[in-house]
């Protein structure tokens, strides 16, 4: 009994490296020290009452960064190993194995458990206080996504220590991935968690498309909506279309290795290819779901610190509109060498160097909402303007690897990890952060510290170069990707040396931002205004942090860039606010159920990564009951005395 | 115009090198055959086109936040309502239409260029790839030997490699020669390849396949035709047969130095995609343009 027990616990804990019993000794200590300080401050009560039932955008908002930049940190860690271990050649620093699940896990975090939930927390704290709403259409569902990608990345992480990591790369593309060829649960992990957070984040999709298109303030038309609220409309319909194409995908793989069909494997009649392209029809539109939500910021960023409207409104938004077509009907250009015909190949080259067209327009067009403007140079906009060349050339190289017959000699090589890196960093990641300097006082209350964010702001672009650009030249060298170690001969040395100092020097960057962060909650600046930027949409109208509520009462729009026109036309949102008496508002109940619910697909998951199939019915019963539990519920709302929102609003010099 | 573009090309040119250096440790860079020529043009050309649009960008960016920064002093036009110019964005929606246009066309133009043997050369060779855990086997059809992690081809020939994968799939890439293609589980997929000289030039498996991927380089020979025709007959006369035994251990998980075999099992090479699930597949559509008379491999 004891011996199976042993050996049961023997293939259940991951086992034999000391990097992971450190981590298992941290995530113990750290679990207590949570644990220890919220009995210590009887705060129990008040984490399940204020967040862990919350419907709020905006607290949901905020527990969507907080898991983001926790993943940073974590796909961070795992791309300085990668690093260090191909610092010099034939390092034996990690095993081959290892290597193999880390640059798995640091690819899957990255994208699916770090940009998302990052993209996901704008999102949430930013459109309906952009566009006039008390919340999103549906705060229920909203919970219940942020609970889904919640345990689905606590799942995905867990196999660190539990079962052991994925190993086949963040593609995971079959016949790898069949049993076969990958027989632990790693694999079963990576298909389960990101099955459960993609199902979050279709109803993140749908939420966001319904709250923009239905629940604009009065006279806010489409066209008069701002850019970051069109961005994400752009980006929630790329969502809604492609990520049943990854659903599909990642189900019929976890058939194949749970009950055994055929649907990738060759034998049989199914086939890999199919995998492969239902796949990259979710994946290539997922990088355009990433980076135009950043596109968004930069527009509302270079707009109110050039002190200018955006140039050429309407081309952005149609520029906007084009890419959500054209991102779907390219996705081959993520395999031109396996096998597709001339034609095949011509076409799909050709219509993914169309997305260069708008996406250059809408460079030109931020270049000239500077242009006579007055620019501003805080971190936000630093970002901003260090986002234009940095994405421009990750752009360029985008159409140098859309030429097809190039791209056989640039795929799987370095140069595609430099473009790649190039678009998600620069793009993404500089887009992101300069909407996390923007909109961080309407989230605390309080600004960021200039100079420890110059710092790291420089420590990190600088490092971004130096990191990247030797990674185009290793491409030309023939230095492919994925390998966890090369022969000195390759002469790859120096450049894979330079790459690692880059890679070191943009962790110090974030960890300078960390500083930055623990530094300003006692002594940065306070926000008392509401609009430390000078800003021109709604959100900059409201008190920061915004009440509840939002607005106590929607205001009326009738210009794009709402609140810079109240502003010249001397109007506040006080005098809007006494035009009529205030009036009480409903608002949905907090409820445990999204939690619970996450809960019990965490458990499922848990079960079927194990082949526990007991375990997953369990799971899935209990996601049925919630859900049942839920279509039985009559008392959802409450409601807000007008008497309330008078105090609270006066105390907020708001009336 | 032609002389334009190729002032136009020695000028990107010359930024790649001054990007990487000139040496040969840029395989994509220095090709030695058409194949790889072909494809360099088009990184050339590409990067050209790329730098139209991207240096002016950023010599803009440059010169507007230094012109336009809050100074108070500051004299330079300050228009906080001017947001629109219908000639300036006709101009941003023309620039990259035009230049998207062009590098469409060329490209359209070289992928159906590059699935034919290069012209003008001699007689095309056939080999046989197949991509194993993790190692390659090179089969020569119609010289009956065959090899491991090692081929030598006659340098100014066409090579036709045919390839496919008795493991996960892998992806074969001789950047000196040329771009790569994939080696998959049952199917048989064609590379035109070709080296006008002599020497040995590195070759690997470019996607990802497990523990072992690392180690899967190959070294493709470029030799002179009588080189060539001694080095078979050498084969021929001192190594060993391949024998289905011996190919099954070659199946086996593990990373292994280069091997040379005196002959093969006849039909080892269809007999491994039909068995991997080549049958469901119709291998035939996937080499249909090549010439005919290369088919008699696999008229199943
Ligand atoms: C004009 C814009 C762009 C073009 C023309 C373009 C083109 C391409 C092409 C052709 C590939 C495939 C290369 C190969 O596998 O050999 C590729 C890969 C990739 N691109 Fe882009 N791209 C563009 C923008 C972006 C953006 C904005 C992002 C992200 C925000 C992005 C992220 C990626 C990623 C993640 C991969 C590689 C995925 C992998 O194989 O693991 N690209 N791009
Ligand atoms: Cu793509």
């Amino acid at each position: 009994m004891l011996e199976s027990l042993k050996e049961f616990a023997g293939h259940f804990f991951v086992t034999g490296e000391p990097l992971i019993y450190m981590s298992d000794v941290a995530i113990v200590v750290v679990s207590l020290a949570i644990v220890f300080t919220l009995t210590y401050l009887k705060k129990w009560k008040w984490l399940w009452k204020e967040w862990l039932t919350t419907v709020d955008h905006k607290k949901i908002g905020i527990m969507y960064l907080i898991s983001a930049l926790l993943m940073l940190f974590r796909g961070g860690v795992d791309a300085l190993l990668m690093r260090t271990q191909l610092a010099l050649p034939n390092l034996h620093f990690l095993d081959p194995q290892h290597y193999n699940e880390i640059f798995t896990t640091h690819g899957t975090i990255m994208i699916l458990f770090m940009a998302m939930p990052f993209l996901f927390a704008l999102f949430n704290i930013v459109v309906p206080l952009q566009i006039g709403a008390r919340d999103v259409a549906f705060p229920y569902l909203n919970a219940i996504s942020f609970w889904l990608f919640f345990f689905g990345a606590l799942l995905f992480n867990l196999s660190f220590v539990i079962g052991g990591s994925p190993d086949a790369g963040w593609v995971s593309y079959p016949p790898l991935t069949e049993l076969a060829t990958d027989p632990g649960p790693g694999e079963n992990f990576y298909l389960l968690s990101l099955q459960i957070s993609g199902i979050g984040s279709i109803a993140t999709g749908i939420n966001f498309i319904v709250t923009i298109l239905k629940m604009r303030a009065p006279g806010m038309t489409l066209m008069k909506m701002p850019l970051f609220s069109w961005s994400v409309l752009a980006s929630c319909i790329i969502i809604v279309f492609a990520f049943p194409a990854l659903t599909v995908a990642l189900a019929l793989l976890m058939f194949d290795r749970l009950f055994g069909t055929h649907f990738f494997t060759m034998l049989h009649g199914g086939n890999p290819m199919m995998y492969i392209n239902l796949f990259w029809v979710w994946g290539h539109p997922e990088v355009y779901i990433a980076v135009l939500p950043a596109f968004g910021v930069i527009s509302e960023v270079v707009a109110t610190f050039s002190r200018k409207s955006v140039f050429g409104y309407k081309s952005m938004v149609a520029a906007l509109m084009v890419i959500t077509v054209i991102n779907y009907l390219v996705w081959a250009h993520h395999f031109f060498t396996m096998g597709a015909s001339a034609g095949v190949n011509a076409y799909f080259a050709v219509a993914t160097m169309l997305v260069g067209i708008p996406t250059g327009v809408k460079v030109f067009n931020w270049l000239f909402t500077m242009f006579r403007g007055r620019i501003r140079l805080t971190l936000p906009m630093l970002w901003a303007i260090a986002f234009i060349p940095c994405f421009a050339i990750g752009g360029a190289t985008g159409v140098m690897l859309a030429a097809a017959p190039a791209d056989y000699q640039y795929h799987n090589s370095f140069f595609l990890i430099a473009h790649f890196h190039q678009t998600l960093i620069g793009g993404v990641v500089f887009g992101l952060l300069a909407g996390l300097y923007y909109w961080w006082p309407k989230m605390f209350g309080f600004i960021l510290d200039e100079r420890l964010g110059k710092w790291a702001f420089w420590f990190f672009n600088i490092g971004f170069y130096v990191c990247f650009m030797p990674m185009y030249a290793l491409g030309f060298m023939g230095m492919t990707r994925r390998v966890y170690t090369y022969p000195a001969e390759t002469g790859w040395t120096g450049l894979n040396f330079v790459s690692t100092i880059g890679a070191y020097l943009m962790g110090i960057g974030f960890l300078l931002i960390v500083a930055q962060v623990l530094y300003s909650i006692k002594y940065g600046k306070r926000d008392v205004t509401g609009d430390p930027w000078d800003g021109r949409t709604l959100e900059w109208a409201l008190p920061s942090p915004v009440p509840h509520y939002n607005f106590a009462r929607i205001p009326e729009v009738s210009e794009l860039d709402a609140w810079w026109h109240m502003k010249q036309n001397g109007e506040t949102l006080a005098a809007q606010n006494k035009k009529a008496p205030l009036e009480p508002i409903h608002m949905p109940k907090n409820t445990g159920r999204p939690f619970i619910m996450g809960v019990f697909f965490f458990i499922a998951g848990f079960g079927f990564v194990f082949n526990w199939f007991w375990m997953g019915a369990i799971g899935l019963i209990g996601v049925v009951i919630t859900l049942i539990a839920r279509s039985q519920e009559r008392d959802t709302e409450y409601e807000i005395p007008a008497e309330e929102i008078r105090r609270t609003e006066s105390a907020l010099g708001r009336l | 115009m032609k002389s334009r573009w190729w002032k136009g090309l020695i000028l990107g040119a010359f930024s790649l090198f001054a990007l990487t250096g000139c040496s040969e440790k840029y395989p994509v860079l220095h090709p030695v055959g058409p194949v790889g020529e072909q494809e360099l043009f088009l990184i050339k050309f590409s990067t050209l086109l790329a730098a139209i649009v991207v240096i002016p960008v950023i010599a803009l960016l440059i010169f507007i936040v230094y012109r336009y920064r809050d100074k108070p002093d500051n004299q330079a036009p300050y228009q906080p309502e001017w947001s629109e110019s219908k000639t300036l964005e006709f101009v941003w929606w023309a620039i990259p239409i035009l230049i998207i246009g062009i590098l469409g066309a060329v490209t359209a133009k070289q992928t159906f260029a590059l699935t034919h043997p290069p012209k003008n050369s001699g007689e095309p060779l056939t080999i046989q790839v197949t991509s194993l855990d993790w190692k390659w086997v090179f089969m020569y059809p119609d010289q009956h030997i065959a090899t491991v992690n090692y081929a030598e081809i006659p340098a100014g020939r066409p090579i036709q490699f045919v390839l496919t994968a008795d493991a996960p799939m892998n992806s074969f890439w001789v950047p000196a020669l040329g771009g790569q293609e994939y080696a998959m589980p049952g199917m048989a997929m064609r590379l035109w390849l070709q080296a006008d000289k002599t020497g040995t030039f590195e070759g690997k498996g470019a996607n990802f396949t497990g523990k072992g991927f690392a180690h899967m380089t190959f070294d493709v020979k470029s030799v002179n035709e009588s080189d060539f025709n001694k080095w078979v007959a050498d084969v021929k006369k001192s190594a060993p047969a391949l024998t289905k035994d011996g190919y099954k251990e070659l199946r086996k998980p593990s990373v292994m130095g280069k091997k040379s075999f005196s002959s093969y099992p006849k039909d080892l090479f269809m007999d491994t995609v039909m068995k991997n699930g080549g049958k469901y597949m119709n291998n035939h559509w996937m080499m249909m343009d090549q010439q005919e008379k290369q088919m008699d491999h696999h008229d199943h």
